[in-house]
Formats: structure tokens, C-alpha cells, sequence
């Protein structure tokens, strides 16, 4: 038992069919009690009042945003050196719900920024980064679309991810350097004495897992579907032939 | 590689425009800028930096998809791939190529721009600096843009959001590098950082702007 036995697609599509309803049974229970907990039953922060409860979409959307990329990359990496198809594919199933997942975080930000920090951008390394981000899933996304080549596309989208990621970390500290930043340090940490209070620990913890099982399912779902787009392709290719 | 070299600089002059395009789009670029915010001489010398340093970045992506297109269309790029030098040498000689002609004629003009814009003379010298350094980094980068959409018939807007992005880190320690200078600030660290991306863009990105190519050649 190896994680390679997926590239095979029709273990991919055996096994994702079992799990499919598990994962998102799992991902609407844990965003549903996450959120509705989170919103409803914990206090309102001393200072923000209730705009602390969009901590809640704003936290777990900014970190699949960067995971998603560094999924991106991994599935790029194995394409690039094993060449297995459903790697390639899960790639480019994955980079539509990454940038979802960031205009989500820069969205929530805005709505949580203007009655806190009175404006609603703000040129501040994190966001700065944010959005370069989101040009480069864009980027990304444009040339899946603009090769029909297959193998090509995923060869070319593999390169240009990898590039993309180098640069991508780059900005961050570039933009660090250029300005000073308002946006508040991280919130979680492993290391650090101080970290969020225990009553909005748990419903955000519940939330990242919602978010993360929410993620997969959504790749599971579109991973499958290009499969099947690409088996129909071959199909209606043998179909002319014959 | 040379010879490479001299026929790319050639085909460039010759084919008209190709040297003094980049050069009237960075010149119109200049002139619109005070329509849009005023002419008031503060104002302009402040965002001078930023002003010249976009107008690089936006002559040198006007000039980028003539880098590998042409070659790709008449089979002479196929030519150059199965040729004993190496693809990643191909690759590098065409971006050098791209900024001798579009981003050096911009770090020598730019002085002259600079005066347009009311940039004082030691922020001259630091603007001229900072895009010698910053250009070569712009050209390669843009080659690495140009071997991804060279199959595409319509890969222009593409690869401006393509490339765009790769160019952030240059853009703002570049300017930086102006602005700090002009203000007399200390300028040591946006210089190396400037100077430290070009040179690994120029080491790394002809490795993935010719693995693009082959890619597209297949």
C-alpha cells in the first residue's frame, strides 16, 4: 500500500468514490458546528466587539489560501518528475477553490477592516501579498485555460508554479520591506505564551478542519470531474478514428 | 553565441521600431502622467521614481512576445534547439538581447526623463543605477514569460499577467532604492537585494524559460 497506487486513475476514482461522502459529511458537520458555535455562542471581544467573529471565515480561507498553493506546488513537483495525470489534474482542480479561498480572506478582511481599522485596504505587507497572491492563481488559472494541449498545459502550469512559488515568497518580504505593516501578528502559534483565549480557540480549530475537509472534498470533486472530461476526450477521439 | 547575439541585435534594428519603440512608449508614458495628476513640480518629483520605474516594466513587456514568437514561427527556434549550444544558452542570449535593446536605451534615457519629472540630480544618478541593475532582471523574466506563451496565438495579454507578477520584488526594491536615495536615506540594503535578484534570475530562470521551450517545441 503506497500513496503512488493513486496516479493509477482508476484507483484514484475507486477510492475517492468511497470517500467522497465521508469527507464531506465530515467537512459540513465541522463548518456547521464551527461556525454556528463560533458565531453564536461565544462572547463578543472587549474591544471589536462582534466584528471578532469573522475570525472565523477570515483565519482558515488565509491559511488554505498559502496551503493550497504549497499543495499546488507539491502535485506540480510530482507531475514534473513521476508524470502521473491525476497529480497534474489535482493541481489544476486545486488552484480555482485557492483563489476562492483568497478573495474570501481579502474580502473578510476588508468588511472586518473598515469599522476597525477605518478603511477598507490598506498597503499593508500582509494584504499587499494577499493580493499578489491572488494574481498569481489567476496567472496560473489563464494558462490551464489558454493551452489545449493537454500534457502541455500541465508541463508549462508545472513550471510556471514552481517559478511562481520562489517569487511568490519573495514578494512577501519584499513587500515586508516596503512598508510598515497595521495588520496584527499571528494569531496561532505553536511557540508563543500568548495566544488567542480558549473560547475562540476551539470554534476556530473546528473551523480550520471544516475549511481544510471542505477543501479536499472540493478537490476530490473537480479532480474526478477532469478525469472523466479527459476520458471522454479519449473517447470522442476514438470515436472519429474509427 | 556571439554570432546568435549580433543576428537577434540585427533582426531587432532592422525589423523597424524594435530598438526606439520601447524607448517612445517610456517617453509617452512621461508625458501622460502630469496630464493625469497635475503638473505641480512636488507632486511629480515625488512619484517620480514609481512613474519611471512602471513605464520600465511596461516598455520592456510591450517587446517581450517578439523574444521567441518570430523564431517559433518560421522553425528557426527548432533550429536553435537541436544546435550544439545548450537551449538554457539560447535562452539567456536572446533575454541579453532583449535588454540591449530595450533596457539599456531606457537606463541611458532615463536621466533625461527624470528632469521631466523634476527629479533632482542625485536621485538621478541613484534612478539610472537602480534600473541598470533592475532591467537585466525584467528581460529575463519577461523570456521566462515569452517560452511559456510562445505556442499561443493570442499569449499577449497573458503574458503581461504572467510576467506582471514575477516582477513585484524588482519593482519595489528598485524603487525603493530611488526613493531612499533621493531622500538621502541609507541605501545599502535595497542596492544588494536589487543587484542579489537580478544575478539569481539571471543564474536560475534561462533553466526554466528553456524547459518551457522544449516543452513547447514537443
Amino acid at each position: 500500500m503506497s500513496i503512488w497506487e493513486y496516479a493509477n486513475p482508476k484507483k484514484f476514482m475507486q477510492t475517492s468514490s468511497w470517500a467522497l461522502p465521508w469527507v464531506a459529511g465530515l467537512a459540513l458537520i465541522a463548518l456547521v458546528t464551527g461556525l454556528v458555535w463560533g458565531f453564536f455562542f461565544t462572547p463578543e471581544d472587549y474591544k471589536q466587539g462582534s466584528t471578532v467573529k469573522i475570525i472565523y471565515l477570515h483565519v482558515p480561507s488565509a491559511m488554505m489560501a498559502i496551503n493550497i498553493w504549497v499543495m499546488m506546488l507539491v502535485t506540480s513537483l510530482v507531475w514534473l518528475i513521476r508524470r502521473h495525470h491525476v497529480s497534474a489534474l489535482a493541481a489544476k482542480a486545486a488552484a480555482p477553490v485557492g483563489m476562492v479561498m483568497t478573495l474570501i480572506a481579502l474580502v473578510t478582511g476588508a468588511i472586518w477592516g473598515q469599522p476597525m481599522w477605518g478603511t477598507w485596504w490598506e498597503w499593508d505587507p500582509r494584504l499587499t501579498s494577499f493580493l499578489i497572491l491572488f494574481l498569481f492563481y489567476l496567472g496560473y488559472m489563464a494558462l490551464w485555460e489558454a493551452i489545449d494541449n493537454p500534457d502541455t498545459a500541465a508541463d508549462l502550469t508545472g513550471v510556471l508554479c514552481l517559478v511562481g512559488s520562489v517569487f511568490a515568497v519573495l514578494s512577501r518580504y519584499a513587500v515586508n520591506f516596503w512598508n510598515q505593516g497595521l495588520h496584527q501578528g499571528a494569531t496561532l502559534s505553536m511557540d508563543k505564551e500568548e495566544n488567542i483565549s480558549d473560547v475562540y480557540w476551539y470554534p476556530l480549530l473546528l473551523c480550520i478542519a471544516g475549511f481544510i475537509l471542505l477543501f479536499v472534498t472540493l478537490v476530490l470533486i473537480r479532480t474526478r470531474t477532469e478525469i472523466r472530461a479527459r476520458r471522454l476526450k479519449a473517447l470522442e477521439a476514438r470515436e472519429r478514428m474509427a | 553565441m556571439i554570432a546568435l547575439l549580433l543576428r537577434d541585435l540585427r533582426l531587432a534594428i532592422r525589423a523597424g521600431g524594435g530598438f526606439g519603440l520601447g524607448l517612445a512608449f517610456f517617453l509617452i508614458v512621461v508625458t501622460l502622467v502630469p496630464f493625469g495628476v497635475g503638473p505641480e513640480g512636488g507632486v511629480l518629483a515625488r512619484i517620480a521614481p514609481g512613474i519611471l520605474w512602471v513605464g520600465a516594466l511596461l516598455a520592456c513587456l510591450l517587446s517581450l512576445d517578439r523574444i521567441f514568437a518570430l523564431d517559433f514561427e518560421d522553425g528557426s527556434l527548432d533550429l536553435l534547439a537541436t544546435a550544439p549550444i545548450p537551449l538554457e544558452g539560447v535562452v539567456t542570449i536572446k533575454a541579453v538581447a532583449h535588454w540591449l535593446t530595450t533596457g539599456l536605451p531606457l537606463v541611458l534615457a532615463a536621466p533625461a526623463f527624470g528632469v521631466l519629472l523634476h527629479l533632482e540630480g542625485s536621485a538621478n544618478f541613484w534612478l539610472v543605477l537602480s534600473l541598470a541593475l533592475g532591467t537585466p532582471a525584467l528581460s529575463v523574466l519577461g523570456a521566462f514569460g515569452a517560452a511559456l506563451t510562445v505556442g499561443l496565438k493570442r499569449g499577449g495579454l497573458l503574458l503581461s499577467l504572467l510576467v506582471l507578477p514575477l516582477y513585484v520584488p524588482t519593482l519595489i526594491f528598485g524603487a525603493e532604492l530611488v526613493r531612499r536615495g533621493a531622500s538621502g536615506m541609507e541605501t545599502q540594503v535595497p542596492l544588494l537585494m536589487l543587484a542579489g535578484i537580478t544575478a539569481a534570475c539571471i543564474a536560475v530562470v534561462p533553466f526554466a524559460s528553456a524547459a518551457a521551450i522544449r516543452v513547447n517545441l514537443r
